[in-house]
């Protein structure tokens, strides 16, 4: 899932400086489940931005909403028809919900209530850790389905550096796991160590963000286009 | 809010049905007064306290909201209570941020034995709240006459910090 932590009400209640009545919109998908952006932490937010901005003699209205997707345009569709009434848009949806909300309604200011953070899951309860940066070229198959890309502080291919302490952690970060450490663990749990033994090349970065925006295109589920000849 | 001398605060006190609720009834029956501004929802256990609950409770006019659970190692449900001094506590952090005194909402812990505890906690958790005023949502700071109390002078601090965790074998 995609990660994402609230910013602190201080920089939200300056995008909000000038605005009378603001729409939250929250997402029911990824941030519902980090607790970042769902149905309760709307009511949380909005009820506090109301009293700050009220605190501060410039009260804002803040209604609250909640879509099931904030990051397709179908699930958001349904807006359009209030969002006359509203300065602006507060969304605590991830940073591709604020776009999709943006592109969609080119009119009215969409604001960010949320840093997203990382793709990533919850490791024990309160805590959630990167899992994926997305490279574009997943090596999991060689590393025993742990990835040193998002896991290893260098994002090293070819084993620890020398930083790795004794009890198997980064010199990075005294509570990261080294990942290189477990990746070896579990490599001889699965009894294949000697797989490790290959050496990687260098990674073709091309895939990941170096390339630039990626974009895929699958033409077997593209709409097709209806020639008027036939 | 028209007039701070007559000014009684209304506070809102959530309370674990299995312990404070129980309690605040044996402090009734046993003829013991608390500030009848004290407003109490009974909650299946203090677990059951939502952030939101508690914002929405001083947005729509509470001057504060006390939490009430049963002593930590005795919760009906094993850690609802330790749960919920996190979420007060958050709220409380939230309330630095929003610029109410984060003193307005507060975590304590009794056992439905405890009547006499209840009312004492009650009644120093009103001073409190009296001494610091109507929110500012109802009236502007300048227009308090009340000093706030310094934290050396919170007295439920003070009465908190000889109570101890029920632990194995409490009650």
């Amino acid at each position: 899932m995609i990660v994402a932590d609230q910013k602190p009400i201080k920089d939200i209640k300056e995008m909000l400086r000038g605005k009378k009545k603001v729409l939250a919109v929250g997402c029911g998908t990824c941030v519902t489940v980090c607790f970042a952006g769902g149905k309760r932490e709307v009511g949380v937010l909005s009820s506090a931005l109301r009293m700050a901005t009220k605190l501060d003699d410039e009260p804002v209205q803040i209604d609250e909403t909640v879509v099931q997707r904030q990051c397709e345009k179908e699930f958001i569709e349904h807006l359009g028809e209030q969002l006359d009434e509203y300065d602006a848009i507060l969304s605590l949806g991830c940073g591709v919900g604020v776009q999709t909300l943006a592109d969609l309604y080119p009119n009215t200011r969409v604001l960010p209530a949320l840093n997203t953070k990382f793709m990533g899951g919850p490791s024990e309860q309160g805590v959630w850790v990167e899992l994926c940066q997305g490279c574009g070229n997943c090596m999991l198959e060689y590393t025993g389905g742990i990835c040193p890309i998002s896991q290893c502080a260098k994002q090293l291919m070819n084993g620890p550096c020398g930083g790795t302490g004794k009890d198997g952690r980064c010199e990075v970060d005294p509570d990261t796991p080294c990942a290189w450490f477990n990746i070896w663990e579990r490599m001889d749990q699965l009894g294949i160590q000697d797989e490790l033994m290959q050496i990687q090349p260098a990674k073709d970065w091309s895939s990941s963000r170096d390339g630039g925006r990626r974009r895929i295109v699958r033409k077997d589920l593209q709409k097709p286009e209806l020639d008027e000849d036939i | 809010m028209d007039n701070i001398a007559t000014y009684e605060p209304q506070i809102i006190a959530f309370c674990c049905l299995h312990c404070a609720y129980a309690a605040a009834d044996l402090a009734g029956t046993s003829r013991i007064a608390y500030p009848p501004s004290i407003k109490i929802v009974s909650l299946s256990c203090t677990g059951r306290t939502d952030m939101g609950h508690i914002l929405k409770t001083l947005e729509d006019g509470a001057d504060g909201v006390l939490v009430v659970g049963c002593l930590e190692g005795g919760c009906h449900f094993q850690t609802g209570n330790l749960y919920a001094r996190q979420r007060v506590e958050h709220v409380a952090g939230l309330l630095d941020q929003i610029g109410l005194e984060s003193e307005r909402v507060r975590m304590v812990n009794v056992s439905a034995g405890q009547g006499a505890r209840f009312a004492e906690l009650a009644n120093v958790f009103a001073k409190t709240i009296k001494a610091l005023g109507p929110t500012g949502l109802k009236m502007k700071p300048a227009a308090r006459e009340i000093p706030l109390p310094s934290p050396a002078e919170d007295e439920l601090t003070l009465l908190l910090a000889d109570q101890k965790p029920a632990g194995k074998g409490a009650i």
